[in-house]
């Protein structure tokens, strides 16, 4: 099999997702140096890297979480790194849904209000945004630990209930931050085979980033940040 | 498995006889278990007769054999094609990718490149496997479990030789 480097660049069609050229800076430190990266609707993509690469950071900017330095971040054919704040919030809270390493669940609230939270502030009444929230705890396997609070869940238990918050509006985009980094493995498998088979069945695109190997397998593509840099490894077109 | 290809990536670098060829490879690969003597020259002689390198005239000197080898152009193919090439992702293939390595360097070729190649080919394997445990019975999530855990270990070193490829690039090129 001969394979190829190619640095930089993975353009695709039917893209969803892009940044183009995008620099951030930490004060003098430059976590990305010009990253270049297209993710196509409905894709699973793994970013990898070594710690400090850049890859959380390069999700961030692609989220329109963090504002790039420098270069320019696409959703859906819309620029969006020069939106205003709150113009990215609207777009963040209608179009993307987010998983962190640390499911974040707000330990005062029920499991089930905790799913629904994202539906709650978009505007919807209390009985409208539980109602689908707890639809997600059968397609989850969280049946009957809607009333828990989060102190009152396992791990893996937490981080599903958090994929769930993510899934809630039904995202174009799900943005997981090592979401299994803080799982055992069988609880870690649990969460990806779910995010995995919601994610096809709903045609939501994925933007993952892990260091584990094993979680990055459930994507279709990976890409590796390197020193602020993608680089993705390609099988040349066939002659 | 990787021997004549070890050889043949010494020989690269310089011709060698088949004395110094020995301790060479001891020094790089041979730290665990020495080759012997009697496998490197008959190696070198399954080499010559394949064309891919050619043996000098005896030499005087020290050591058993005073031929110099050096490497053809058809043993060069060889070796570039050899190194170029992800090996087929199965477990406990340190060995190997630790040779690639190492000879990628000493010749002052990119490691990185090699270790990028691999890591795909690793990742493309436990990919497949991990369709398999979705889709398979639990004596298939078993066995693919196997593999993946011993890819992902794989896949770690493969990491860590990265991030630590200029110390070892000093290391070799000393």
């Amino acid at each position: 099999m001969s394979m190829a480097v190619e640095k930089s660049v993975v353009r695709g069609d039917n893209c969803l997702i892009e940044s183009r050229e995008v620099t951030y800076n930490f004060g003098d430190t430059p976590a990305l140096r010009g990253a270049n990266l297209s993710v196509r609707a409905g894709e699973i993509l793994a970013i990898m890297g070594p710690s400090g690469s850049g890859k959380s950071t390069l999700l961030h900017c692609l989220a329109g979480i963090l504002v790039p330095t420098q270069g320019e971040v696409w959703f859906d054919g819309r620029r969006i790194d020069s939106l205003a704040d709150k113009e990215r919030s609207m777009l963040r809270r209608d179009c993307f849904g987010f998983v962190f390493q640390f499911g974040q669940l707000v330990p005062e609230l029920s499991a089930e209000e905790n799913v629904a939270l994202p539906l709650l502030l978009s505007g919807f009444r209390r009985n409208d945004a539980l109602a689908p929230a707890r639809e997600w705890f059968q397609r989850l396997e969280l049946k009957g630990l809607e009333r828990r609070r989060s102190g009152e869940l396992s791990g893996g238990q937490a981080q599903r209930v958090a994929l769930a918050r993510g899934l809630v509006t039904h995202p174009s985009v799900l943005f997981a931050d090592e979401p299994t980094g803080s799982l055992d493995s069988l609880s870690g498998e649990l969460v990806m085979e779910l995010m995995v088979a919601t994610a096809r069945d709903d045609g939501t695109t994925v933007v993952l980033v892990t260091h584990e190997p094993r979680v990055a397998a459930y994507a279709d593509r990976e890409v590796v940040v390197r020193d602020g840099l993608v680089s993705s490894l390609v099988s040349p077109a066939a002659p | 498995m990787s021997v004549p290809f070890a050889l043949l990536g010494l020989l690269e670098r310089e011709p060698s006889h088949g004395y110094d060829l020995k301790h060479e490879y001891d020094t790089f690969f041979g730290r665990s278990k020495q080759i012997p003597f009697g496998q490197v020259y008959a190696t070198l002689a399954r080499l010559s007769r394949d064309g891919n390198v050619t043996a000098g005239d005896f030499e005087p000197g020290e050591g058993p054999d005073r031929k110099r080898y050096t490497i053809t152009d058809t043993g060069r193919q060889q070796f570039e094609g050899w190194l170029g090439e992800p090996i087929e992702p199965e477990p406990h293939l340190q060995t190997v990718l630790f040779v690639k390595v190492v000879l990628s360097l000493l010749l002052g070729k990119s490691a990185q490149h090699y270790l990028d190649i691999q890591r795909a080919s690793h990742l493309t394997r436990m990919r497949e496997l991990t369709e398999l445990k979705r889709h398979g019975n639990v004596i298939d999530i078993l066995l693919a479990d196997h593999g993946l855990f011993h890819l992902e270990a794989d896949l770690r070193w493969i990491d860590v030789t990265a991030a630590r490829l200029p110390l070892l690039a000093a290391a070799v090129q000393s």
